[in-house]
């Protein structure tokens, strides 16, 4: 049964109005007014027993409704009982917002440099300090906790080594496979030994590993930044004179720098392993043979790019995510956005240093 | 009277911790009920047991006259609509407005049109002095401005029971008597029933209503304000006279 119904121009209101049938009474009411426009409309409320704050609110607004469909409205008398809700449930309007005028585009482009600017500065004052403290902290070993960088250690490097292992043997073998079919074709099949030994020492070895580290461990410190700013532990840990940057980030500044080495070290001969496997029982060269290619392929030269781009994919990993987790705002939301922007941050970050490096060595 | 609220020998545990042991409890429809005690006596936790966040181990629970352990997944929400809830912090959704947090109960578990909608939340942020905040973020409002928008969200489907955890925790007292006041005014004019679980004296005097103590999981006093003031009972005479020895 409807709440309401229309005798002559009189909206005849029954029982309750009330959340759970207005949605019905609104849009029969509309259809009210709309078949008959500019018609002078009255209400019965006096059977009405219920009422809440949103049907109340309704009422309030039933002159306005009537008057957008050219009609004239005049609520009637409510029930006594009914009448302290319908006087506390007085809707209030939308204010009028202040008209400011709206910037051109050359405004917001001007706006956006300065930004743009005033983040690259925040920025390269994080890195700056970071590194100062970093450096600093080896010579003032008591400023940093032993047991933060352990732990830090232990989970960026000894719990990453067998995702790099197996992601990186995967990519040794397949990169192995793609570069036999081409060289195949001039019988130079052991050749695919020096291509993987170089390929991966100087490049995939480094690259790979840095990019997992930055999904894997950057996202982490992004998060760990922002949920200390968030419940104001940075804050404490300033009101007891300890610098947040020294004490939260340079544990694992240092624990990024000496793990990514070790982790390319490893990710270096799991990733020729992956070759080799695939040398040996899809192309038929002899184990020994391919070992003995890939060690005279070699020189230390290719290792040590290969451990220098790591040391400093761990430091730019270690910067961006700290400084997306300082910069988070807004709750929850804002810290699943600072970890994807550490993410994407570190990743363009990887490749920039990884051009630059190839730019100075080769 | 009418029940809103009935529990009887309630138990709850968290592993091998009992929390809540044995309590039993009426609440009154169109009552403010109190539930206090020292901290980790289990009151945020009866809390949570009665609008079902957490599972009781044995015991009933009716609240408006339905036996809570019967609810399965698709009838809970029926009940859950019939109560409002204001948690400790406000717990307000930081990715929305604090118009859009409000009107979010509206949208979904309602067909009204947008601008009623607009206007029953315009209205509850009246009520709470919180017109301006319409379009603000909740990380934009200080403590006390995010649980009045709280209050509001609570409110905004007209609940028959409003719960409230610790209302006046970390705000001045002059905001906590301003909550205290919103929480008496909806009380006497809209006669909703109210529970809060505090242990604040100075809101339990404002509030005035009925008094359910716990201590280490069982409910050791109910009463007026008033009798608790004049107990003599080991727990309940410390509480409202810290500093001074029964006699």
């Amino acid at each position: 049964m409807n709440a309401v119904r229309s005798d002559g121009h009189t909206l005849v209101f029954d029982d309750a109005l009330a959340i759970a049938n207005l949605a019905q009474v609104d849009a029969h009411i509309r259809q009210l007014f709309a078949s008959e426009p500019a018609a002078h409309w009255t209400t019965d409320l006096s059977a009405l027993v219920h009422l809440d704050t949103a049907g109340a609110i309704f009422l309030h607004r039933l002159p306005d409704l009537a008057a957008q469909h050219g009609c004239r409205l005049e609520l009637g008398p409510l029930p006594i009982h009914l009448r302290p809700l319908f006087e506390f449930a007085t809707p209030t309007r939308a204010p009028a917002r202040p008209t400011t005028a709206r910037p051109s585009r050359l405004e917001k482009l001007g706006e956006g440099i300065i930004q743009l600017c005033e983040r690259a500065g925040d920025f390269l004052y994080l890195m700056s300090d970071l590194s100062y403290f970093a450096v600093h902290a080896l010579w003032h070993r008591h400023s940093i906790r032993r047991d933060s960088f352990v732990d830090q250690a232990y989970a960026i490097g000894a719990q990453a080594l067998p995702i790099v292992g197996l992601i990186i043997f995967l990519i040794g073998a397949v990169s192995a496979l793609q570069s036999a079919v081409q060289l195949r074709q001039f019988g130079a099949d052991i050749f695919v030994a020096d291509l993987l030994a170089i390929g991966i020492t100087r490049e995939l070895g480094p690259l790979m590993t840095a990019i997992m580290v930055s999904g894997r461990s950057g996202s982490a410190i992004a998060a760990e930044v922002a949920t200390m700013k968030f419940s104001e532990e940075l804050d404490a840990l300033r009101t007891m004179a300890l610098e947040p940057l020294r004490f939260v980030a340079v544990p694992k500044m240092w624990a990024m720098v000496i793990s990514m080495p070790l982790l390319t070290i490893m990710a270096d001969f799991i990733g020729i392993l992956g070759g080799t496997v695939v040398g040996v029982t899809s192309m038929g060269i002899a184990p020994v043979a391919f070992v003995n290619q890939v060690i005279s392929s070699l020189f230390l030269k290719d290792i040590a790019t290969g451990l220098v781009k790591s040391v400093s994919f761990a430091w730019i990993i270690t910067v961006i995510s700290v400084y997306r987790g300082l910069n988070f705002s807004g709750g929850a939301v804002g810290v699943g956005r600072a970890i994807t922007a550490s993410v994407v941050s570190s990743l363009v970050g990887i490749i920039v240093l990884d051009l630059i490096f190839n730019l100075l060595f080769y | 009277m009418e029940a809103a609220i009935d529990i009887a020998d309630l138990r709850v545990a968290y592993g091998e911790t009992t929390v809540l042991d044995g309590v039993s409890a009426h609440i009154n429809r169109g009552e403010i009920a109190v539930v206090l005690g020292g901290s980790g006596c289990g009151k945020s936790t009866l809390l949570k047991t009665i609008i079902g966040l957490v599972q009781p181990r044995s015991g009933r629970i009716d609240v408006l006259g339905i036996d809570t352990s019967m609810l399965d997944e698709s009838s809970r929400p029926r009940l859950a609509v019939r109560l409002g809830v204001m948690f400790q912090y406000g717990a307000l959704l930081n990715s929305l407005t604090v118009g859009e947090n409000i009107a979010l109960p509206l949208e979904m578990h309602t067909d009204l049109p947008r601008d009623l909608v607009e206007d029953i939340v315009r209205m509850r942020l009246a009520s709470v002095s919180l017109e301006h905040a319409y379009e603000r973020f909740p990380d934009e409002l200080s403590g006390g401005m995010r649980k009045r928008a709280a209050l509001a969200r609570a409110m905004v489907l007209d609940p028959e029971i409003l719960f409230c955890d610790e209302p006046g925790a970390g705000l001045d007292p002059v905001t906590a008597a301003e909550i205290d006041e919103l929480l008496l005014t909806l009380n006497h004019e809209l006669g909703i029933t109210i529970v809060v679980v505090t242990h604040e004296l100075l809101s339990i005097g404002r509030l005035n209503g009925r008094l359910i103590m716990l201590d280490a999981g069982r409910v050791v006093f109910t009463g007026s304000v008033d009798e608790a003031q004049r107990s003599d009972h080991q727990v309940v005479y410390p509480f409202f006279h810290p500093g001074e020895k029964a006699t």
